[in-house]
């Protein structure tokens, strides 16, 4: 499916200094009975958000309006075990369009990457200062520039490189994806399968 | 060049090489159920296109379903309409389906095996991340997200980067009582559940050259958590004998054909490996988990670690003590248990029904205690049946439910209620996974077994006759 161009996003982030957030913490297996993509980001961090009615809990971060925009940053570790997209998608539903932590987890990646969403991992003493600039002031400004690879803190103008594949990041630059360029080279498949017995 | 066993199967599924990018690999058997399919089904839809290969397509349904009453309509309207659209899906596009009440029914990473459908240097994937589990047989098998799912429908290929090759070498014997489960938690619980991201695992060593098809399973199943995208096992002897005559392996002239490329399937001397590890089998005793990931394992007869002897964030691990309400330093043992789950694809098979119900045999289920035996397959549940494990179980208090992913991730009925304890042989303890507020402790067949009859955390070596060979 296509989805949006990601070049340069300037926005304030939203801080989540925990680590190892599992899949099931960002979408709980209660809410994966949808058979189309929508409405995912109602049930972000579900358990976490909302008391087991529908109030929300206060301290969690989502509630706090002081704390808004289109970066989630994650601690270490962020996105480890079920291989559910719709953690991706409701990370996306909700508004975010990049997620910052100091590791992620393989497949928590590559479904980002699928659907248009940015991860960016820095160091571990730069996640520090970026969970830093959030306290001191929940309205710092954050520049996610793909086209340069960098993760700059606006107000300090700290900034941190980001690796990424040429492959990937011409897709996300462009909107491109897997899908698309593997119906490219059907013939190549094709013949790859004659050969490959079942 | 010197090659591992990974590198062998990898490199012989290579369909092309994206310059600066990832690998395009082709996929084999392609395994597919009714949570993760729905959108990809929808994605073909919207391009106008069919499945590529229906015939290397299996689909089942095992996540949501009901694991009592399975003749019945599914009551759950959002369930239904999900194991509806999987049997339109499948229909439309002539994938073979076993749906709720096929014989063939069962969790995914169980059928696939049990009908030969999974085999050695195979490449293998399906939109769940326990898809490691078929690493077992030598194949390179792992879990995908919903974009790739419809990537594999559509081209048979997915666009992955190359991992890196990690060794994980136990030698000696193992200790009584200990199982494959004990011998996982014990390596995430070594590595923590990040230690292997990145790469993909081959176990080797005395220990996994002893173990069973099924432990070699559950050992594999569980590699994606310590982050691996997988894990796999050389075949041998014990590997062509399991999967010989099952319905979807090769027979006759193809079988020959099959076994002297499956011959060639092993690591070479000398092969280099980004990262190895060795462990002795000696040193681990069985296992059980007090936190809210797999990695925080301990031997049961152990005390919980100190949050200052715990790598990285001490918050993190006091957050998730507090969950599970216990306090650092806590002994595992005596400690009081509201439910025992024995089923999934870690520990949903034959072998896992044979140790529980061996060790219950002749015992009382404990009042305070509520049990869910689920198996993993209707085959499974034959089995159980047939060798006469029922009537046991019966008599000690239990009952069997019917087969699907069940409390593993509590997306059916089967939920633990909040605060509550279950000693699960599961594959993940995270906050809430096995239902809302429920607190689950990882632990082998055994373990559970233990619990079960005493209802609370008991060291199963204390319940066992030893045998005198």
């Amino acid at each position: 499916m296509a989805y949006d161009k990601f070049k340069v996003l300037s926005s304030t982030a939203v801080p989540l200094p925990i680590e190892n957030v599992d899949t099931d913490q960002i979408i709980p297996a209660r809410f994966l009975k949808a058979t189309e993509r929508k409405g995912f980001g109602d049930n972000l961090f579900r358990d976490w958000r909302y008391q087991s009615g529908n109030t929300p809990k206060e301290h969690f971060v989502l509630n706090n309006p002081i704390y808004s925009g289109k970066i989630l940053v994650g601690g270490k570790n962020f996105g480890s075990g079920s291989s559910r997209e719709h953690a991706a998608w409701a990370i996306y539903d909700y508004g975010f369009r990049c997620v910052v932590s100091s590791f992620f987890a393989d497949i928590f990646r590559g479904n980002c990457m699928n659907i248009g969403v940015l991860p960016v991992q820095v160091s571990s003493n730069f996640l520090t200062k970026i969970f830093e600039a959030i306290e001191a002031d929940p309205n710092t400004e954050f520049e996610v520039n793909l086209p340069e690879q960098t993760f700059t803190i606006k107000t300090t103008g700290e900034k941190e490189s980001f690796e990424i594949n040429d492959y990937k990041k011409e897709n996300l630059l462009n909107g491109f994806d897997d899908i698309d360029y593997l119906l490219n080279i059907k013939s190549e498949i094709e013949s790859f399968a004659k050969d490959t017995p079942l | 060049m010197k090659k591992t066993l990974f590198d062998k199967v990898w490199d012989s599924h290579l369909v092309q090489k994206v310059l600066n990018g990832p690998d395009v690999l082709f996929i084999d058997r392609h395994l597919v159920h009714e949570v993760t399919s729905p959108v990809a089904f929808l994605g073909l839809k919207n391009r106008k296109i069919k499945v590529l290969y229906p015939e290397r397509t299996f689909a089942t349904a095992d996540h949501n379903t009901p694991t009592i009453n399975q003749h019945l309509p599914v009551k759950d309207p959002l369930s239904a309409n999900q194991l509806r659209a999987l049997e339109q899906n499948a229909m439309e596009h002539q994938i073979p389906y076993w749906g709720l009440g096929h014989e063939k029914n069962g969790i995914v990473h169980v059928i696939g095996p049990e009908n030969g459908i999974t085999l050695p240097g195979s490449t293998i994937v399906c939109g769940d991340s326990h898809t490691s589990t078929h690493g077992a047989f030598g194949a390179i098998a792992f879990g995908i997200g919903t974009s790739e799912v419809e990537m594999v429908l559509a081209t048979q290929c997915i666009m992955q980067p190359k991992p890196k090759s990690m060794l994980i070498t136990i030698n000696g014997k193992l200790n009584n009582a200990v199982t494959p489960k004990d011998v996982a938690l014990y390596i995430i619980s070594k590595l923590s559940t990040s230690g292997a991201t990145g790469y993909f695992v081959e176990y080797a060593g005395d220990v996994f050259k002893q173990m069973s098809m099924e432990g070699r399973m559950t050992v594999c199943n569980l590699s994606i958590e310590m982050g691996a995208r997988g894990g796999m096992i050389a075949p041998d002897e014990k590997t062509f004998e399991y999967i010989k005559n099952r319905e979807y392996t090769p027979k006759g002239e193809a079988w020959i054909k099959a076994m002297t490329y499956w011959e060639t399937l092993f690591t070479d001397n000398d092969s280099v490996f980004d990262r190895e590890i060795t462990f002795n089998g000696e040193d681990i005793e069985p296992m059980i988990t007090y936190g809210t990931n797999p990695g925080m394992g301990m031997g049961i007869s152990g005390g919980i670690p100190k949050s200052d002897a715990i790598e990285g964030g001490a918050s993190t691990y006091k957050k998730s003590l507090q969950y599970m309400n216990f306090e650092e330093g806590d002994n595992m043992l005596g400690k009081e248990i509201d439910f025992v789950f024995l089923g999934s694809c870690t520990n949903g098979r034959i072998e896992d029904f044979r140790a529980f119900t061996n060790l219950v045999k002749g015992r009382q289920k404990a009042k305070n205690v509520t049990a869910w035996l689920v198996p993993g397959s209707h085959k499974v549940e034959d089995a159980i049946k047939k060798e006469g494990l029922l009537d046991i179980l019966n008599k000690a208090g239990f009952e069997l439910r019917e087969p699907g992913c069940s409390a593993c991730l509590a997306m059916n009925d089967d939920k633990i209620p909040a605060g509550k304890y279950a000693v699960s042989t599961s594959n993940r303890n995270f906050e809430g996974r096995q239902g809302p507020g429920s607190r689950t402790l990882l632990a082998s067949p055994l373990v559970a077994a233990a619990a079960a009859v005493t209802g609370k955390v008991t060291d199963p070596r204390e319940l066992m006759v030893v045998e005198i060979a």
